[in-house]
């Protein structure tokens, strides 16, 4: 299927000869990566939702194409991660060169036994393809193309949209409206907010070249600064499904955009690229291209009442570490389960404002990280440039300066230390899963067959993972008394065995002692685990009240 | 731990001597690049957050003092 070419169909909606205007629980505004991951979140989890995008196509060209572990682990949860990652290049190995010199490999996953790899590359509109047949499967989804949000009313009980069609425009009231419309969001203007931060004062070719065979290259990120064959600039080389490439050349600021984008400017750079390699006399073909400057810049609120901003429409990042896309899915993840209890009667406008409080905090990190590397890549001063120089040859000896170099810092799921849902470590616990940590993967068995924990994990539910001991049965008990009343919970109860069981709990067998190690569990632990797989608090030895405290803080209940 | 500016030298003259000496031959785009580098070496040597955070407002703090307003780059 060639998602590039797919056109959706207008359908006139129902909603449009209404005599009053239909009342919907949600409306997400934009059928883009995050959009689509949010309907299908929030589907999963019983809610219908309005689904509204204003075009009728798929993104053109590769665009956002390095999709991240975390969101990776989210896809699996919404059903179409083993598709995505099947399609897709996985890779986790960086180079970065200095003219013709290799000065710096990393490595995105070092410790292995992790289902998802660090990173797979694939083009945006195989994401979005696989995301709208996947929400095509949902009926509490309802996903009107060429349904344009032309005007926003929020008020104290719903917000009253204005949509424009090919049939005219109609009104529909939402209880919330997420806007999910991208970098120059029409929601965001309509209700008079900006996004703020800067501009950098650059320019990019982003190209996909498509080869005619197969090419013998690995699947790194390469990236070099002022290589031979584009001396004072740098350039990105991604590897990308069905032979094709994508290459990234910095122009500088004086470049002409419409000019660079033209095939008889592109196509010599590419061959000056592949001039020195084994692919010096490869055929290829320009497949899609653009230039483009970047801003890293937000909104200063995420939520405004019942209108909530996630994706690019809240927050926008330098495309240096793969940022933009992850981020967004993962802003989604974290908003959809909190709807789902204000709209299913478990919490209220507390747990919304958190969704603020948690993104914001989290996009101020990737943009702290895609600004320092935009300053990196590209320096602003003479003196910024200097340094910039220095680092890297001293990187070619010395390794103190490798770490200095910042090709950029590749996007990892953002560890919510300061939230307000988290309880905080009464006990002492070594390691990474802290309050408010993404669950670490793991492998184990179940039912006498290898698996993953996150697979574990159910959509909408909190989980309690509690590590077999001599309290384990007490910990089961107390979470599961906990949740009476607050919020659908699982129990899972990590053993070295097999026949190891509880009732109320299921069984998985820690076989290579892995969870044990990742998570700091000693015989009795207990954690609590969010429905979006943070962890929200952790024991030693939980009592029934400490559980029950916790359930409410995660829930943000008084 | 605080920047040290009390006299922390080995030996204080022979280390003027060898940095003036170290830009011996050297153009003057030259001893930028090396004055940039040495800054990073010993700057990971010292490793430490708020003693190299002091050390940097200290040389601004005397430089915005000590010199003329120019226009900033």
């Amino acid at each position: 299927m060639d998602y590039q070419q797919t056109v959706f169909a207008y359908r006139r909606s129902p909603d449009h000869d209404a005599r009053v205007p239909v009342r919907h629980p949600v409306v997400v505004v934009g059928a883009g990566p995050v959009g689509l991951s949010l309907a299908i979140d929030l589907a999963l989890q019983q809610v219908p939702v309005l689904l509204l995008d204003n075009d009728d196509r798929l993104s053109t060209g590769s665009r956002a194409i390095c999709f991240a572990k975390r969101t990776l682990e989210i896809f699996d949860r919404l059903g179409l991660g083993q598709r995505l990652v099947d399609k897709g290049v996985s890779w986790s190995t960086g180079r970065v060169f200095l003219r013709e010199q290799p000065i710096y490999s990393f490595d995105l996953q070092p410790e292995t036994a992790h289902e998802r790899p660090a990173f797979i590359n694939i083009q945006q509109y195989y994401v979005e393809g696989y995301l709208v047949e996947r929400a095509l499967e949902l009926p509490l989804i309802d996903l009107r193309w060429k349904h344009e949000v032309s005007g926003v009313q929020p008020a104290t009980d719903g917000v009253t949209l204005q949509v424009r069609t090919p049939d005219g425009v109609h009104s529909v009231t939402a209880e919330h409206v997420v806007a999910c419309d991208g970098a120059r969001s029409s929601v965001r203007a309509l209700i008079g907010q900006e996004a703020k931060g800067r501009t950098f004062r650059d320019r990019f070719l982003i190209a996909d070249v498509r080869f005619k065979d197969a090419v013998d290259f690995p699947a790194e990120r390469w990236f070099w600064f002022d290589p031979p064959f584009h001396p004072g600039q740098s350039v990105l080389l991604h590897k990308q499904p069905d032979a094709v490439w994508r290459i990234d050349f910095q122009l500088g600021w004086d470049a002409d955009p419409e000019a660079e984008k033209r095939p008889e400017r592109i196509l010599p750079r590419v061959r000056a690229l592949l001039a020195h390699s084994a692919m010096k006399d490869a055929q290829f073909e320009l497949e899609w291209a653009s230039v483009y400057s970047f801003s890293c810049e937000r909104m200063a609120s995420f939520r405004h009442g019942r209108v909530l901003f996630a994706g690019d429409a809240a927050h926008r990042v330098s495309p240096f570490g793969a940022r933009g896309a992850n981020s967004g899915v993962q802003d989604a993840e974290n908003l959809a389960w909190k709807l789902a209890a204000v709209l299913q009667g478990r919490a209220g406008d507390a747990l919304l404002a958190s969704y603020g409080a948690e993104r914001e905090v989290a996009a101020d990190e990737n943009i702290g990280h895609s600004t320092r590397a935009t300053d990196f890549i590209t320096p602003k001063s003479d003196i910024s440039r200097l340094f910039r120089d220095a680092t890297l040859q001293l990187a070619r000896d010395h390794a103190f300066a490798r770490a200095l170099v910042n090709s950029g810092r590749l996007s990892t799921a953002s560890t919510l230390h300061d939230s307000p849902l988290n309880t905080p470590d009464v006990d002492r616990f070594d390691g990474a899963m802290v309050p408010g940590a993404p669950a670490a993967d793991a492998p184990l068995r179940r039912d006498g067959r290898d698996g993953w924990l996150l697979r574990q994990l159910q959509p909408a539910q909190f989980t309690g993972l509690v590590f077999d001991g001599t309290h384990a049965a007490a910990a089961v008990h107390a979470l599961r008394e906990a949740a009476q009343g607050l919020a659908p919970l699982q129990v899972l109860l990590v053993a070295a065995r097999a026949d190891a069981a509880l009732p109320g709990a299921r069984t998985l067998v820690d076989h290579h002692g892995l969870l044990a190690r990742r998570y700091d569990g000693t015989p009795s632990t207990a954690y609590l685990l969010r429905p979006d797989q943070h962890v929200c608090a952790r024991w030693r030895r939980v009592s029934p009240d400490a559980a029950h405290q916790a359930l409410r803080r995660a829930l943000a209940l008084p | 731990m605080p920047l040290n500016t009390a006299p922390h030298f080995e030996a204080a003259d022979a280390f003027y001597e060898a940095l003036i000496d170290a830009h011996r031959d050297l153009s003057v785009a030259q001893s930028h690049e090396l004055n940039a580098k040495l800054v990073l070496l010993l700057a990971n040597h010292i490793g430490e957050r708020a003693a190299l955070h002091e050390a940097l407002a200290a040389a601004r703090a005397s430089v915005l003092r000590d010199t003329e307003p120019k226009e900033p780059r």
